[in-house]
């Protein structure tokens, strides 16, 4: 009877999905897509969803636009939208979905996502980020982790430190880096990077609960606490383990660091991993890989939303776009290429990494124990003007000789006049 | 008709240009305007709100620092840019050998965009990378040049990668002033036996009055203007110790989706332009009559 | 020509030979100062990556590759096309020919009614034109694209175009105004007494004389919206992207591995053009300037 279920439901399914392909054939899918997926291992990434794409008879226009992690791309976006020319496809992530839905120009593409049984396979946190006012909106590509620590396995080995595990650990162990003229953490002082390594602090210094009242509801007690005082403390202490030189450093330089054993450790998400490999390192071997302290994953969702246009070929290609986003062969060729996991839980991970089955596993643990929390350095949990002016109170602190309790009262007010 | 035409012509010829900017310049800065007294978040809105975005701007201490910052840069940027402008073409007009080629090396820096040199600045000034690890690796274990990463001091590498993009420009402006203040009254200087540096200060730099006043315009305006350099060398870095008007409107319009903001200091930014040049223009067009 | 060097009889013959070496050594070193961030551009271009990894970034190349020079102009990935900076390169040129030629046309008939047809008002026009070269251009970018939807141009190089001429004609009118205030009002008052119109006197009496300045404006035009980045980035569509988007594209990859010599190579090819035009047309820039702004 249950197996006859299966059989009636997966029957359905592709018969909606079929309609879907014959809507499609009669008019014939069109694409514009933005992105800042630009240029190595992304963009060649990108060439597989448009090489699906075309397979299936759709026609793909590329509109790369790098920088800044997307602000290029968003700047491209607003003056398209403006103009009433907007792109059917763009690249988008975290709160910016919703503000863009709320501003009225994200279409519906729920019937794809119901058709293909999306809200079965993606983890409940990061299919809300998916949806506006209940309706599907955007499509998941992968899921990077930020809260990662990296190390070469060789300085460690020989200071005879092993992976720390607690912050007390971590703290003892670049001392003793130090002590051996190794930096012990190398970093690049970018806001972001500043603000990379300030949620990981917040949510492995404080837990779960405290991150998502601090960096999630912006609770101004959280804000001022104690604990946000002891985060900073330890920002303070991280900053003595790092060069003089960190100001302005690309992340890729502060993993070369690593990777030429000029540094112990680096705090940065999956992404780093890729730049260890294309060096020709093993990971569990020539550098390890470990979740930074303490419960909790953070989550960086990369993901596209399909913006309202008119024609028929254009709507027939957002739907496929976004059926081919969120098929298990892109999100397993895509996520190889870029150091993520698959947003989709049902891919195999054979072909993956060790670092990344830990990512895979410890998501899905979390999920459960509802610590997979949205990364607040990497757009994914506030708003750009709160996430900002957060982010401008962090680096301040950390290239400044300020005080625990002058930054706690600087955050809250900054805070306050965000909003 | 034909009368007609021929007779407005100037009119009708500057008419296309005078819409053109009424629409294009002064148009767009009212709609600024309108914008900063509205809570305009990711897109423009149009309900009036009061001077609360103004208030906000005021209160944020990155705001001052990047006010503070203008400050330095435009002084430091113009003044460094024409002295060194003005040195450079009194050197190069002593009839020096290779001139052309000096010139031209002078004067490239122009023509790249800072998006292009930014890289390699940053690379130079580095202390890790740059002068500072050369030096030291010469022997000189003493030497730092970490004005790069030092907050206080970020702010003057700025400086110094500004003034190596257009002090080359100045100096071909001083340079043509130079070549064409009269000779003759040179001479007849030097015959009187007056020395050197006198005929410089007393003659030839203030006959030089309106080149002044045209570098001052060029480089106002790139003061100003400063977006592509911050960007390109420091990222606002470290923190924002070397945020500029320019890069605080840009982050706050298009990285954080808070356009009403990003309006008010626009608008603020534009009462700066405003201050500077006017009394540039009123006494530029006054003395031509 | 204020030249002192003929003239310093208290000086020996010893004290000169040293003043000018001095004089050599003190530009020369100036030139090192300019030169030193094309050197570290070019000497990373043709690095190899592993050499760059870990190696000095400042130092000269052990061995010298031209396959990032290759990469970059045919080969590099801007997006899913792996075509290089060529077809962005004859974008750029497609735009900022025209775009150079309207505003230099524009700023000569302004400089030259500005000038020489003096009427009531036209310096205010002048001072409102000459305020509009400091508006920055993020101001103007979201009212700017709104127009262009109205107008139909978004996304299209006309409309690039447009915008490029709007907020060129400051400088240009600027540019011609200051050369032509120096031209004798009699030049004028003579050829109207000969019969000649406004048009005429132009093109066969003012234009013959122009060509310093229109060296400047051109230099200046092209030198601005062959780099510009934020115009052409915001106002293009796939397929008409000028060069510097292509090039942010290369060099700006977000979580990608970073290719620093191909990076190096696309910058100065991408710079080519503007430095062969500041090359060669240097000397009638200087020219141009000496005619222009200076006797006014």
């Amino acid at each position: 009877m249950r197996k006859l279920n299966v059989l009636a439901a997966s029957s359905a399914m592709s018969l909606v999905a079929g309609a879907l392909i014959a809507g499609a054939a009669a008019a014939e899918p069109q694409v514009e897509v933005l992105h800042w997926w630009t240029s190595g291992g992304e963009a060649k990434s990108v060439a597989v969803l448009q090489q699906e794409f075309s397979e299936r008879g759709g026609t793909w226009t590329d509109m790369p636009v790098a920088g800044g992690g997307g602000d290029a791309a968003m700047t491209a976006l607003r003056a398209r939208v403006l103009s009433g020319n907007a792109p059917t496809a763009v690249q988008l992530k975290g709160p910016a979905i919703q503000e863009w839905y709320e501003e009225g120009v994200l279409s519906d593409i729920s019937d794809v996502a119901e058709a293909q049984g999306w809200a079965g396979v993606l983890p409940e946190a990061i299919a809300a980020h998916m949806k506006c006012d209940g309706a599907w909106c955007a499509a998941p590509v992968n899921v990077h982790r930020v809260d990662w620590i990296w190390a070469n396995a060789k300085v460690l080995e020989d200071a005879g430190i092993e992976m720390p595990t607690t912050w007390d650990e971590f703290n003892a162990a670049a001392e003793k880096l130090q002590g051996m003229g190794v930096v012990p953490l190398a970093h690049g002082g970018q806001a972001w990077q500043d603000a990379t390594l300030f949620e990981v602090v917040v949510l492995s210094l404080g837990g779960p609960e405290f991150y998502r009242s601090a960096l999630v509801d912006l609770d101004p007690e959280a804000l001022k606490s104690d604990q946000m005082k002891a985060v900073f403390e330890q920002m303070r202490t991280l900053r003595g383990f790092v060069d003089d030189n960190f100001s302005g450093r690309e992340w890729n330089l502060a993993t070369a660091m690593v990777i030429n054993g000029e540094a112990g450790f680096q705090i940065m998400g999956d992404w780093a991993k890729g730049e260890f490999v294309a060096a020709g390192k093993t990971p569990g071997e020539d550098f390890l890989c470990a979740s930074a302290p303490g419960a909790g994953f953070l989550y960086n969702v990369d993901s596209f939303a399909m913006f309202e246009v008119s024609g028929d070929d254009k709507i027939a290609g957002q739907k496929l776009l976004a059926e081919l986003i969120m098929g298990p062969t892109f999100q397993e060729t895509f996520n190889l290429n870029k150091g993520s996991i698959p947003a989709r839980t049902d891919v195999s991970l054979e072909k993956f990494d060790s670092c990344a089955a830990t990512s895979s596993q410890e998501m899905a643990q979390s999920a459960e124990g509802g610590s997979l929390l949205p990364s607040y350095a990497h757009g994914m949990a506030l708003r750009g003007a709160q996430a900002g002016a957060i982010t401008d109170v962090v680096t301040a602190h950390f290239n400044s000789e300020m005080s625990a309790d002058e930054a706690v009262q600087m955050l809250a007010d900054a805070v306050a006049n965000s909003m | 008709m034909f009368d007609w035409l021929e007779r407005q012509a100037p009119k009708l010829v500057l008419a296309p240009s005078f819409a053109a900017m009424l629409l294009f310049v002064y148009g767009f800065i009212g709609w600024t305007a309108w914008v900063s007294l509205t809570k305009s978040r990711l897109l423009p809105k149009y309900e009036i709100d009061g001077f609360g975005q103004y208030e906000r701007l005021f209160n944020a201490p990155r705001w001052d620092v990047a006010i503070e910052n203008l400050a330095i840069f435009g002084i430091l940027f113009i003044g460094v840019s024409m002295a060194l402008g003005l040195l450079l073409a009194i050197l190069l007009d002593q009839r020096i050998r290779a001139e052309g080629a000096l010139r031209t090396i002078y004067l490239y820096p122009m023509a790249l965009s800072m998006i292009v040199t930014g890289t390699a600045w940053k690379w130079i000034l580095n202390p890790g990378l740059g002068i500072e690890a050369m030096v030291k690796g010469w022997g000189f274990d003493t030497f730092t040049f970490g004005w790069l990463v030092d907050p206080d001091m970020a702010i003057y590498t700025v400086v110094i990668a500004g003034v190596w993009q257009a002090s080359g420009f100045v100096m071909a402006l001083f340079l043509a002033g130079l070549r064409s203040v009269d000779s003759e009254i040179i001479k007849a200087a030097q015959v009187d036996g007056i020395p050197t540096t006198r005929i410089y200060t007393a003659i030839i730099i203030p006959s030089m009055a309106p080149i002044f006043l045209s570098a001052f315009i060029v480089l106002a305006h790139l003061a100003i203007k400063s977006f592509d350099l911050v960007i390109a060398l420091t990222g606002g870095g470290p923190g924002y110790a070397t945020d500029l008007p320019a890069t605080y409107m840009y982050a706050m319009a298009f990285s954080r989706g808070d356009l009403g903001q990003a309006a008010s200091s626009a608008m603020i930014m534009m009462m700066i332009v405003f201050a500077v040049v006017v009394p540039y223009l009123y006494s530029e067009l006054r003395t031509r009559k | 020509m204020s030249d002192l060097s003929g003239y310093t009889p208290e000086r020996t013959d010893w004290g000169r030979f040293a003043l000018r070496w001095g004089l050599f050594v003190i530009l020369g070193l100036f030139a090192l100062w300019y030169l030193a961030p094309l050197f570290v551009m070019l000497t990373t271009s043709v690095k190899t990556l592993e050499e760059i990894r870990t190696g000095s970034l400042i130092a000269l190349p052990r061995e010298i590759t031209f396959e990032p020079w290759a990469k970059a102009w045919s080969q590099a990935c801007s997006g899913i096309t792996c075509e290089g900076l060529r077809p962005y390169f004859f974008n750029s040129i497609l735009l900022a020919v025209p775009s150079v030629a309207i505003s230099t046309v524009i700023g000569a008939l302004n400089g030259y009614v500005i000038a020489q047809w003096r009427f009531r008002g036209a310096d205010t026009i002048f001072a409102l034109l000459l305020f509009g070269c400091f508006i920055p251009f993020q101001v103007v970018l979201l009212p700017m694209a709104k127009m262009l939807g109205l107008l139909g141009l978004a996304g299209t190089i006309p409309g690039l175009m447009l915008v490029h001429v709007v907020y060129g004609i400051g400088f240009t009118t600027l540019f011609f105004r200051n050369f032509y205030v120096t031209i004798p009002a009699d030049l004028l008052k003579a050829a109207k007494v000969d019969g000649a119109g406004f048009l005429r006197i132009f093109v066969s009496i003012f234009l013959p004389l122009s060509v310093p300045i229109v060296v400047v404006s051109i230099i200046w035009q092209f030198t601005q919206i062959w780099n510009d980045f934020l115009f052409g980035v915001s106002f293009s569509s796939a397929g008409s992207q000028p060069v510097t988007v292509a090039l942010n594209n290369i060099v700006n990859s977000t979580t990608g591995v970073k290719e620093y010599n191909v990076d190096m190579a696309a910058a100065i090819i991408a710079a080519l053009p503007t430095l062969l035009v500041y090359v060669v047309a240097g000397k009638y820039f200087i020219r141009g300037l000496t005619a222009g702004s200076v006797k006014g």
